[in-house]
């Protein structure tokens, strides 16, 4: 309880939501939500299927436009921006459902996720030797200590649409580590995994917190993961936030027990 | 036997990315690259290079351009003929505009032109997608047509509205126009198509090829990683209709001599392209080759064994054509949609295990 | 009125009834591209082969003839026979349904699953293969369509209209081809019963429960192979209509075929899953093709309908993805 306070004390923000809300159509997706994420910490985001938890990460990275509410990173608010070009400002992310490029390899797709940090323009590339030669191989040596440090040196070469489930998504997370990311944003990145897969998972994501300093914003059901990893927890309900503070402040609140045991989920 | 992995392990990741990263395969590469260049002009007969050789080179730079787009980049397109159509017609233009332009900038600026050209008509895929994009291609393809053929200026106001190529030599050899010397014309075709396959190579194993492929299997999860769709399609498009248009200028200048658009350029030929690609591989520079390969030879071949050899009339052979290309596409497309390039890459993969198979 | 306006007015006529025919064809993709998600290219080679096939069967043609004379060295070519309108455009129908069992059996059944992308390629395959095969199968020489349908200008409109025009200006009259009105009336039959069928009937209600959800059409109690080919068979007989009108108006040869073309921007206006938008986008590229070639092909060279329609329906697309009733679909992660 007060280690997570004071890493919180001694960090600024850098993400903060302000008022949004997100609507599709006549569906109102997101209402009115407001919360912030410190340097440095890993914040969960937890509530029941449809709460609006997907959206609030796609509003992050820029996917969905919010109709209202103010969204500040690293200190500037964001104007209306592309996907691609938040990319650029260091967030990324895996998806909920795997969104890995199935004709590529598992080398490749991690490669990819370098996008960012690569220049050398077309004229470059199309000569090879040289300049861009050079690019692909340092970048080529970033991906394979990820690759290292997932422990996936074996399927290096495999296209990713043959490897199971847990695996697809471990290579998804080293895609969006590759980007060096400021901010990793996960959506349930343990979704459908047993009880090694989920321990694996939960190790990758606290040493990348550790030893990078990445901070994190996770969307995650299992409780017992989110006690044991989360330094704070926002609670939403039919796009609402219900809660949000530690784990156990959270966890003891008698409106997030109400969503999660309440008559309707 | 000697066909084996062991003993080559890559100690540098320079060495891991090359383009036949076993030491078998970059021999037989260099000496295919040898009979090309040096066995074959010995050998060729001016038939065999005017109905076999050149015709092949050519497509398969068509086949390249396409398969980077379709391939690579997943973008359907079916505006091949309209572009190759720019290209010819920017060299003719070129030709008679500059009569002192060697062709080997004729044909680059060719290139560069419908390069633009594909570009402009590839914007409309950053909304449109799938087959819709597939339609919206066709209207490259009519409306180039179209205007190729309607503003006399694009012919010189010639008045069978044909455009034909002026004689050009290199090195003192003429490659175009009536007296052009098959063997040099072949030669010339040689260069340019080893050379893009290079190019094609380079573009497609590094940072752009990459965002192409991002796009083609996953588009909304390469923009959340930086990739912007409208560089990546339209650097497709360009990158694509540059290779078409290449094609189109020496289909023109050194292949046919004369053309007209509205038959040398209709769509029998985005759809002919689109099948070298689909029979050859999608995605594989290799399988380019082997498509264009496959259906120029076809014919050829077709007309030998069933009009030579059996006597039928020539329209039957056509016809028999038709069935035979048409179901091989539905064929590959069931069994093997990576085409005979992935078989050969199937058949290696079974070689170099043998004679001791899992 | 005067002259000018009642050439306008022709024009607009003559335009939708090139609409309706452009719709004709289209309505055969919608109702494939509904039931089974394939953009089927082959739609155009299928009303070609329909109609080889109605002529061929209907004035006794040897089937293969061609293939036979070159094997054997024989002189074969007609049986020698007619075979009565009715009946030979019943079993052009039986052909047709044959034609969409091996279809299902030999195509689509190995390609489920597969992108639509592929499948659409697919189907360029086949259009190719069914293109050499009608043509082997009954000759590619160009045939007449007879099937009885009027034929020419009406030439009662003609003088019922001819004294509209103001004084004094020279006016010959509204020339309409008749064998196009008769077309645009049969559309219109066609259509309405497609629609009663689909509303109506058991199998229709299934067809329309596949378009949209594949699990919900087996609760029905119809397996998804069935409904294909059903589908499949109705297309052929939507493509014969238009094969017979088509062939009628120019002939059965092989740009027959060509109509598909026709009908894709109608499509990519209209939407891929709308009989209504296939209808309204006909005749807007029906009209608007016409009007265009009226009032700016003069300026321009002619020929513009060549095009017209493509860069009409590029240029709607470009601002409006989801065509005239798609609805926007915003897409989810
Ligand atoms: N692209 C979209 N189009 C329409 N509705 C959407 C879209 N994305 C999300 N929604 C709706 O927004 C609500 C929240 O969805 P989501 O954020 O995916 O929930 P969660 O991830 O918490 O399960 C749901 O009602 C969902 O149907
Ligand atoms: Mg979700």
């Amino acid at each position: 309880m007060t280690e997570p306070l004071q890493k919180m004390e001694a960090a600024s923000k850098l993400l903060e939501l302000k008022n949004i809300d997100l609507s599709f159509g006549g569906v109102k997706a997101i209402s009115n939500i407001s919360f912030d994420v410190m340097e440095g910490e890993v914040r969960a985001i937890i509530g029941p299927n449809g709460a609006g938890k997907s959206s609030m990460l796609n509003v992050i990275n820029g996917f969905y436009h919010p109709q209202q509410g103010e969204i500040w990173f690293d200190g500037k608010q964001r104007r209306s921006m592309k996907p691609y070009q938040i990319a650029y400002q260091g967030i990324s992310r895996t998806f909920q459902n795997i969104a890995l490029f199935k004709g590529m390899s598992v080398l490749d797709n991690i490669m990819t996720g370098r996008f960012t940090h690569m220049r050398k323009n077309m004229l470059w590339q199309a000569l090879w030797k040289g300049p861009a030669e050079q690019e692909e191989i340092e970048n080529r040596e970033f991906v394979e200590d990820i690759i290292d440090f997932l422990e996936i040196q074996a399927i290096r070469k495999t296209p990713v649409g043959r490897l199971p489930y847990g695996l697809q998504k471990r290579v998804e997370l080293g895609r969006a580590l590759a980007a060096q990311p400021k901010m990793l944003l996960l959506d349930e990145p343990m979704a459908g995994m047993n009880v090694e897969e989920k321990e694996d998972m939960c190790r990758f994501i606290l040493d990348v917190n550790d030893t990078f300093g990445t901070t994190i914003v996770l969307i995650e059901h299992d409780m017992g993961v989110v006690m044991d990893i989360a330094d704070r927890v926002v609670v939403l309900d039919y796009g609402r936030k219900i809660g949000d503070g530690t784990p156990d402040v959270v966890r003891n609140d008698q409106t997030v027990i109400d969503a999660y045991l309440g008559v309707s989920h | 036997m000697f066909y084996r992995e062991s003993g080559d392990f890559k100690k540098t990741y320079q060495k891991d990315s090359q383009t036949f990263p076993i030491k078998f395969d970059r021999m037989r590469y260099y000496f295919v690259l040898a009979v090309a260049f040096l066995v074959i002009p010995m050998f060729l007969t001016d038939y065999m290079a005017n109905a076999v050789m050149i015709p092949f080179l050519v497509w398969a730079i068509a086949a390249l351009g396409l398969n980077i787009l379709v391939g690579y980049t997943g973008q359907l397109s079916l505006g091949t003929g309209g572009f190759m159509a720019v290209g010819a017609y920017a060299t003719y233009k070129l030709m008679t505009a500059f009569p002192g332009m060697d062709m080997v900038t004729v044909i680059l600026l060719s290139g560069l032109i419908t390069a633009f050209v594909g570009a402009m008509f590839g914007l409309p895929s950053l909304r449109i997608k799938g087959f819709y994009l597939a339609v919206a291609t066709l209207a490259s393809q009519f409306f180039l047509v179209w205007l190729l053929n309607k503003v006399p200026w694009f012919y010189n106001n010639s008045a069978s509205g044909q455009i034909s190529a002026p004689e050009r030599e290199m090195f003192g050899v003429i490659i175009t126009g009536p007296h052009a010397t098959p063997v040099a014309a072949y030669l010339f075709c040689l260069v340019f198509a080893v050379a893009l396959a290079w190019l094609a190579r380079n573009l497609t194993r590094g940072r752009l090829g990459r965002s192409w492929m991002a796009i083609r299997d996953m588009d909304i999860a390469a923009e959340i990683i930086g990739v912007n769709p409208l560089m990546a399609k339209l650097s497709a498009f360009a990158v694509s209709s540059f290779f078409i248009g290449i094609a189109g200028s020496l289909f023109f200048s050194v292949y046919l001599g004369a053309a007209e658009v509205t038959e040398a350029f209709g769509i029998t030929v985005s759809f002919a392209v689109l099948f070298m690609i689909i029979i050859g591989g999608l995605g594989s520079i290799f399988g380019s080759f082997v498509g264009a390969a496959f259906m120029v030879l076809m014919p050829v071949l077709l007309k030998n064994v069933l009009v030579g050899g059996m006597g039928w009339p020539t329209d039957l052979a056509a016809h028999f054509e038709y069935i035979i290309v048409g179901g091989l596409i539905i064929i590959f497309l069931i069994v093997e949609p990576h085409g005979l390039a992935q078989m050969a890459r199937v058949l290696k993969e079974k070689l170099r295990l043998w004679p001791f198979p899992h | 009125m005067s002259a000018d306006f009642l050439y306008l007015v022709e024009v607009i006529l003559n335009g939708l009834m090139a609409g309706v025919m452009y719709s004709l064809v289209a309505l055969g993709f919608v109702l494939i591209f509904k039931a089974s998600g394939i953009f089927n290219y082959a739609q155009g080679v299928m009303a070609l082969f329909a109609a080889l096939t109605l002529v061929g069967i209907q004035t006794g043609q040897v089937p293969f003839a061609h293939l036979i004379n070159a094997i054997f060295g024989t002189n074969v070519h007609h049986f020698g026979w007619q075979v009565p309108t009715v009946l030979a455009i019943a079993l052009t129908v039986g052909v047709m349904v044959l034609f969409a069992i091996i279809v299902e059996r030999y195509i689509l059944h190995h390609l489920v699953n597969q992108e639509p992308i592929i499948l659409f390629m697919a189907t360029i395959g086949l259009a190719y293969f069914m293109e050499g095969f009608g043509d082997i199968m009954w000759g590619s020489q160009i045939k007449t369509m007879d099937v009885g349908l009027p034929s020419g200008g009406s030439l009662w409109l003609e003088e019922y209209t001819q004294g509209w025009a103001a004084e004094g200006e020279r006016y010959y009259g509204m020339y309409l081809d008749k064998l196009d009105m008769v077309a645009s009336l049969v559309a219109i039959v066609l259509v309405v019963s497609l629609t009663i069928f689909s509303q109506y009937t058991t199998t229709g209600r299934a067809l329309r429960a596949v378009a949209d959800d594949h699990q919900a059409a087996l609760s029905v109690g119809i397996s998804l192979r069935t409904i294909w080919v059903i589908v499949w068979s109705i297309a052929g007989f939507v493509a014969l209509v238009a094969g017979i009108m088509w062939g009628a108006k120019s002939g059965v040869q092989f740009s027959l075929s060509l109509i598909a073309l026709k009908a894709l921007p109608v499509l990519m206006l209209g939407g891929f899953t709308s009989i209504p938008g296939a209808i309204i986008g006909g005749l807007i590229i029906g009209v608007g093709e016409k009007l265009f070639e009226y009032a700016i092909g003069p300026l321009i060279g002619g020929a513009t309908e060549n095009w017209f329609a493509y860069v009409l329906a590029l240029m709607f697309l470009v601002f409006r993805p989801q065509g005239l009733f798609g609805e926007k679909i915003i897409e989810r992660v």
